[in-house]
């Protein structure tokens, strides 16, 4: 019978990522209330250091997959590996992030293994046994309590919410021949942003602006700065060209779960409701004190966004001192 | 080149979702029911590729009765041909197995590329396209915001945090869009009139071979428990003073002292 929690691990450029705390992390706590064992699953080239670092949150295993041919994720290349590394374990439970990769790969392991998976988890819970998954559905209208049949469960918990635990273990560490499979996608380059811009699905504070700015975003970022977070959008402000795409947030751009969210001249539509409502601590700062927005925010200031963020980004700057 | 479009009817982003009264499935009476927003992005690459290269545009989608409305709409968009799956045996079905009968009626159209949403707005599953593309056993590329097609071979754009990557597929493949890939058109009225009469295939359970055991709501690997409206925020706590700096200082106060995050 198949036994035992896998959480999958990711790393890129030679670093873990946050989520990969996450996964082990939430992976320890179900391995621990099954009475199971928990394994880190790391791919990659040359992740030997990656794999000490993951002792530090607790795995009984950490599985690594080494090969030139894992040095950047492909579909292809990871889901033919996993799906083996599964096969021969036989693991009952598969936690891995609802991120870029693991919403990629989520749907093809399923047809792999013919399981079931709970896609973008913001709970996981224990029950006589019985994992019980959490998960919003039509843009966190709805929040679905859901139960997997068969094994192995493939749970995608939303990244930034589940709590990051350091147990440290003298973890095994195993290193399994490695079967690329047929791989038939090839990534000919890669660009990424400057290093130093926060991710908006890990940021633990985002200030956004909407239509409010007019375009001017200046005060957001001097904020953004002096908090230590990253910008983000509505989608009217990406559609005015003010901000590129991948700052949206909402129902058809990234769905963010920050410990505080700062929306400054958004006025709360239900399409970007739904990509930040489970959000920590909603702050809002709106000229219109009917703006919707404030029925969804923790704490409301109305008034002028120009006026309100410098003075806040003063004060901030006060007590971080 | 031939393109089939994997295409879902969902509810209209602005509708009121409730709850129904078996607690497992929402009343669908009040909804108003579109394209997933992000399949229109599919139609319109789709459409795209096909101005540019010739070939046909098939739209393939799963769903009851009146998801022939949402097909109707993509070929007034410019589609040329439907294939919709209706049968009340697959209502209900999970990712999994819309995805096993996807790939079933794929068997019997020809394609060399499927375009498909990256993720349909109603239940959120990320997954469908994914599990047709290795249920087929071709490539994929997922949140595709550009893509460019050259003899025999796709390159796309595939947004990932913090940036993209650049992905190169053998055809046949499989993309998923993302916004930022093209501005939908709407459909035209000699559009909405000539669609009227383009061909849609209505296919059953039955008529693509699959298992009614493996389908439906019955047999649904992920079961749905229950369902209910996410917990309530507190009231909102109105930060009150009379100049901005007086609000900022006592926003920042709370932000430090009671919430701890500053
Ligand atoms: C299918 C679909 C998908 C969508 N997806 C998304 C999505 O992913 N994300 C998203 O955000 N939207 C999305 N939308 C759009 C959404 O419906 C709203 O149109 C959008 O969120 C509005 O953006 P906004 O709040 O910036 O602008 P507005 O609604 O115009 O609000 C601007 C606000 O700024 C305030 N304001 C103006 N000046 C100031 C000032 N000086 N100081 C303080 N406040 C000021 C105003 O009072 C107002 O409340 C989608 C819509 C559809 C139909
Ligand atoms: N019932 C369906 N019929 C046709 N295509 C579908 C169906 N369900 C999902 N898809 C496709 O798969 C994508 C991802 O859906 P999902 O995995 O449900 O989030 C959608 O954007 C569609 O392109």
């Amino acid at each position: 019978m198949a036994q035992g929690v896998f959480a999958i691990t990711e790393q890129r450029d030679g670093e873990l990522r946050k989520v990969s705390f996450e996964t082990v992390s939430e992976g320890r706590r179900v391995a621990d209330g099954l009475g199971t064992e928990l394994t880190a699953v790391l791919l990659g080239s040359g992740v030997d250091g990656l794999a000490e670092e993951l002792k530090k949150y607790g795995p009984d295993k950490i599985l690594v997959a080494d090969d030139a041919g894992l040095a950047e994720y492909t579909t292809d290349a990871y889901s033919n590996v996993l799906a083996e590394l599964i096969q021969s374990s036989d693991p009952a439970v598969i936690i891995m992030g609802a991120s870029a990769q693991g919403k990629d790969l989520a749907g093809r392991l399923a047809a792999k293994l013919d399981a079931g998976v709970a896609m973008d988890c913001v709970k996981v819970q224990l029950e006589n046994g019985n994992l019980t998954y959490t998960r919003p559905m039509f843009g966190g209208k709805i929040n679905a309590d859901v139960e997997i049949e068969g094994a192995p469960q493939i749970v995608a918990i939303r990244p930034n919410v589940m709590d990051i635990t350091e147990a440290a273990k003298n973890s095994a560490i195993e290193k399994p021949a490695v079967q690329l499979g047929e791989v038939k996608t090839a990534i000919v380059e890669k660009k990424m942003e400057t290093d130093d811009k926060v991710e908006l699905t890990e940021a633990d504070i985002i200030v956004s602006g909407g239509r409010g700015t007019g375009g001017d975003y200046a005060g957001i970022e001097a904020l953004a700065d002096a908090l230590g977070a990253a910008v983000g959008a509505s989608r009217s402000a990406v559609d005015e060209g003010w901000r590129p795409h991948s700052d949206q947030v909402g129902q058809t751009g990234k769905t963010v779960s920050p410990t505080l969210y700062v929306a400054c001249g958004i006025s709360g539509a239900i399409q970007h409701l739904a990509g930040m409502s489970t959000s920590k601590y909603i702050v809002a700062i709106n000229k219109d004190e009917e703006a919707p927005i404030f029925s969804k925010a923790d704490f409301g200031i109305v008034g002028d966004l120009f006026e309100l963020v410098p003075a806040i980004t003063e004060e901030v700057k006060k007590v971080k001192e | 080149m031939d393109i089939v479009v994997l295409v879902k009817q969902v509810p209209d982003t602005e509708s009121l979702v409730q709850v129904a009264d078996d607690g497992v499935s929402i009343k669908k009476q009040d909804i108003k029911w579109i394209m997933n927003p992000y399949d229109e992005l599919a139609v319109e690459a789709a459409l795209q590729i096909k101005e540019a290269q010739g070939g046909t545009v098939t739209i393939l989608s799963l769903g009851p009765e009146k998801a022939i409305e949402t097909i109707r709409t993509a070929l007034a968009m410019g589609a040329d041909q439907g294939v919709h799956i209706n049968d009340p045996a697959a209502e209900g079905s999970d990712s999994l197995a819309t995805a096993k009968l996807l790939a079933a009626a794929l068997k019997d159209i020809p394609y060399e590329l499927i375009i498909a949403g990256h993720r349909a707005v109603d239940e959120d599953n990320y997954q469908v396209a994914s599990a047709v593309a290795e249920l087929l056993g071709i490539p994929q590329v997922s949140m595709v915001n550009k893509v460019e097609l050259t003899d025999g071979k796709i390159t796309c754009h595939r947004t990932i945090e913090g940036g993209t990557v650049v992905v190169e597929a053998s055809l046949p493949a499989l993309f998923t869009t993302q916004r930022g890939l093209n501005e939908p058109r709407y459909a035209s009225l000699p559009g909405i009139m000539k669609a009227k009469k383009k061909p849609v295939d209505v296919k059953t359970v039955a008529d693509l071979g699959v298992d009614a055991a493996l389908v439906g709501a019955a047999n649904r690997k992920v079961k749905i428990k229950s369902l209910r409206l996410p917990p309530e925020r507190q009231t909102v706590k109105m930060i009150e003073g009379e100049a901005a700096s007086d609000k900022a200082t006592a926003l920042v106060k709370i932000l430090h002292e009671e919430t701890k995050i500053i």
